[in-house]
């Protein structure tokens, strides 16, 4: 048996390969909970979980509550817009009071990248990264991966094809670095103007042609035009233009593999990014996606805080 | 005779770039000015003697471009705790950016900054007046009346001037007064919520860059419109190697531009970032390896003249916090010197007297102001460098009222240990008066 060696859960970058699948292992042992008629164990009984969320999510909070509460943790939550958290208490006065309050795990989202590294600093419980800025998501990124793995039986040769706004996604940055730690070799496409600086350093392949992007790719990604994170100028002429070009609809399906499975990380802009047909079609593992992400969730539960009871 | 302020230096290595001068021997100071230097002037016995031997004697160094934050914003730092920063640092001038609060776009607050700096008395505080009123970028200040209560110079400094026709017009109104122009050149629509470099970095930790060619395009207009008007132009705080050969181009064909780096650019890179890091932040951002050789050897071919700290007080309020939240800047006055020992002279290989030159006779020049030798005559601004002590920046050890420094813990071998301003002992680290 292994053990998680990171304190918190920041980032992918921060997971070695190693970790990453062990974190991966105690997920698919974690499904088995889920399939049960009582949905419930009690190995975080007397454990504090508290979510703060600063940026609107419905998916990952819920996800995240329902695997502490499958753990039977306690679980809290406050959502608060970060603007009012700017007029007042600062993020790390906000981290040291909830400190006060004797949580072991402390979930969290923010708009700005690195606010969890922030507030891992200040606090002594656990922090899981649930989104920050345009930095890293990873538990969304462990899940994908378990998704992946079950689908293929592994992850080492596969071809991994993400679509969309990378440069602002934080499930691409952290999907890119999972995916090539564990062996796939990942395409990024989309519009130039979607594309970070030197994407190339992060491990994965920027092509910009979409048929040439899908061809070989086993997994097939495409992330939701993210309109609040766009900014002023917005990178593409319309989305009729952009769901012509980088949008995944019947007309792609001639140049996918057979055995190509689709992702999205979800909420999908239905007939922006994915048309219908294909995010209902067979080869879509959506909702699996969603299933995952509890199991994941409650795998990175389990090994924080057996990590604490060790070192205490 | 004011014997406080006549004194023999005896022993050192004394180094004037100016004069082009580098030799063993003494320095004589009565009242106030200097009166002799050389290998061989004697001490006579009614003067003080000063051993400096081992040590470096150089004209007192000038800091073109510091923040001092007073009025407005005391908690950062004040004039006074900016100027004693300053003296430890080696330094006998500093040239202070008008954005204070309210800004230095009149009279008045030039005024009130030469009289704080008069009162405190660790060294001259030269004032750099805004180019528009308000720092709005619109209506020019008054040039004429700034430069009467003391500014030495015009800058919107934090800010760039965005509208090339203001920039014109300032560089053409400054040639009535033959004063200095010193551009904050950066393309706002380009950096708009950058908070690193643009490059592989950010990419990495998600953050929104700030790409050198928002430097660099406004760099080259600023330059074109210096020559458009025949105007004399200094480039602040230059960071890219896109600038340094723009730079080096138009001084190659005439122009008349100065520009100046400062040590976080030559010693630093975008990596400094790595974790958040809010001591590394700072407008412009730390850039590439790349853009730091290309820094290096501008300093090293002429086409950088000055080393300039943009020392930035920020206090925790503004660096505790999300890295997107932090304010810009880190202070750079007391650890220069070490930096430049480091990097220039021991890595670089540049001589102690081209580090002097680019810290102390070219900010003069640029400037317009005495200073940056050790002729006779000139008043007795001197500093006196231990080059061998050891020097670990900390937060008890700084005398700005700010620590947002990304030295601090870093070890350094060579520091200012006298500095004497007009004859005056202002800092004496090792107690030589």
């Amino acid at each position: 048996m292994g053990n998680l060696k990171a304190k918190h859960i920041l980032g992918i970058s921060h997971l070695d390969r190693d970790e990453i699948a062990f974190i991966l292992d105690t997920a698919e042992s974690m499904k088995d909970i889920l399939e049960r008629p009582i949905k419930k164990v009690p190995p975080l009984r007397g454990k504090t979980i508290v979510s703060l969320f600063f940026e609107p999510s419905t998916r990952t909070k819920l996800s995240f509550d329902l695997a502490a509460k499958r753990l039977s943790a306690d679980t809290v939550g406050i959502s608060a817009s970060t603007s009012s958290v700017v007029k007042g208490e600062t993020l790390i006065d906000t981290a040291r009071n909830i400190e006060a309050m004797k949580p072991d795990i402390i979930v969290m989202r923010h708009s700005m990248s690195g606010a969890p590294h922030l507030i891992s600093r200040y606090v002594g419980s656990a922090v899981i990264n649930a989104g920050d800025g345009t930095n890293e998501h990873p538990s969304q990124a462990l899940l994908d991966l378990l998704t992946v793995r079950e689908h293929f039986g592994t992850l080492e040769g596969l071809n991994v094809t993400i679509i969309g706004d990378i440069a602002h996604s934080r499930v691409a940055h952290s999907d890119i670095l999972a995916f090539t730690a564990m062996g796939s070799r990942v395409t990024v496409c989309g519009p130039a103007t979607m594309m970070p600086p030197e994407a190339e350093q992060l491990g994965a392949r920027v092509c910009l042609d979409i048929r040439e992007a899908v061809r070989d790719a086993h997994v097939v990604m495409a992330l939701r035009i993210q309109k609040e994170r766009q900014g002023r100028l917005s990178p593409f002429p319309s989305e009729r233009e952009y769901s012509k070009r980088f949008g995944l609809s019947k007309a792609i399906v001639p140049h996918l593999r057979k055995d190509a499975i689709i992702m999205h990380p979800g909420p999908i802009n239905r007939g922006v990014e994915m048309s219908p047909e294909i995010a209902d079609g067979i080869n879509s593992v959506i909702l699996q996606q969603v299933t995952n992400g509890v199991a994941v969730r409650m795998a990175l539960f389990t090994l924080l805080l057996a990590d604490v009871q060790r070192v205490n | 005779m004011n014997k406080k302020k006549t004194f023999f230096l005896k022993g050192a290595k004394i180094i004037d770039p100016v004069q082009d001068l580098e030799f063993f021997g003494n320095l004589l100071v009565r009242n106030g000015k200097i009166e002799q230097i050389g290998p061989d002037v004697i001490e006579s016995e009614d003067i003080k003697v000063v051993d400096v031997s081992g040590l470096l004697v150089v004209p007192g160094l000038i800091d073109m471009h510091v923040h001092l934050r007073e009025p407005g914003e005391e908690y950062k730092e004040t004039i006074e705790t900016g100027s004693m920063a300053a003296a430890a640092g080696g330094f006998t001038a500093i040239a202070c950016m008008p954005n204070t609060n309210p800004p230095n776009d009149n009279s008045g607050i030039t005024r009130f900054i030469k009289e704080r700096a008069r009162t405190s008395g660790k060294c001259k505080v030269l004032p750099v007046a805004s180019i528009t009123r308000g720092q709005k970028g619109q209506g020019l200040t008054e040039f004429g009346d700034l430069i009467d209560a003391g500014a030495v110079a015009f800058s919107d400094d934090g800010l760039p001037v965005s509208n090339p026709a203001v920039m014109r017009l300032a560089l053409e109104y400054s040639l009535n007064f033959n004063t200095l122009i010193i551009s904050h050149s950066e393309e706002l629509a380009l950096s708009a919520d950058g908070a690193m470099n643009e490059g592989a970095v950010s990419t990495r930790l998600g953050l929104k860059g700030i790409p050198a060619a928002a430097e660099e395009i406004a760099v080259f207009r600023d330059i074109r419109l210096a020559e458009l008007t025949g105007a004399r132009i200094h480039i602040a705080h230059v960071s890219t190697a896109g600038s340094v050969e723009i730079i080096r181009q138009a001084k190659a064909r005439g122009v008349r531009v100065t520009a100046e780096t400062a040590p976080h650019y030559f010693s630093l890179t975008e990596k400094e970032v790595e974790g958040y890091n809010t001591l590394a932040k700072m407008n412009p951002p730390l850039r590439t390896e790349r853009d730091r050789r290309a820094i290096i050897q501008g300093l090293q071919d002429g086409t950088l003249d000055a080393i300039a700290t943009d020392h930035a007080p920020h206090s925790s309020l503004e660096k505790e916090c999300e890295f997107q939240l932090a304010a810009n800047g880190i202070i750079g006055l007391e650890t220069s010197v070490a930096v430049g020992l480091e990097t220039l002279v021991r890595q670089e290989g540049f001589t102690m007297a081209q580090l002097i030159r680019l810290m102390s006779s070219n900010p003069a020049r640029i400037l317009g102001i005495s200073g940056g030798s050790l002729a006779p005559g000139m008043d007795a601004d001197i500093t006196v460098i231990d080059t061998e002590a050891s020097f670990t920046p900390a937060r008890d050890n700084l005398f700005s009222k700010s620590c947002n420094s990304p030295y601090l813990g870093r070890k350094f071998k060579g520091r200012p240990v006298l500095t004497i301003l007009g004859g005056v002992p202002v800092f004496d680290k090792k107690g030589f008066f």
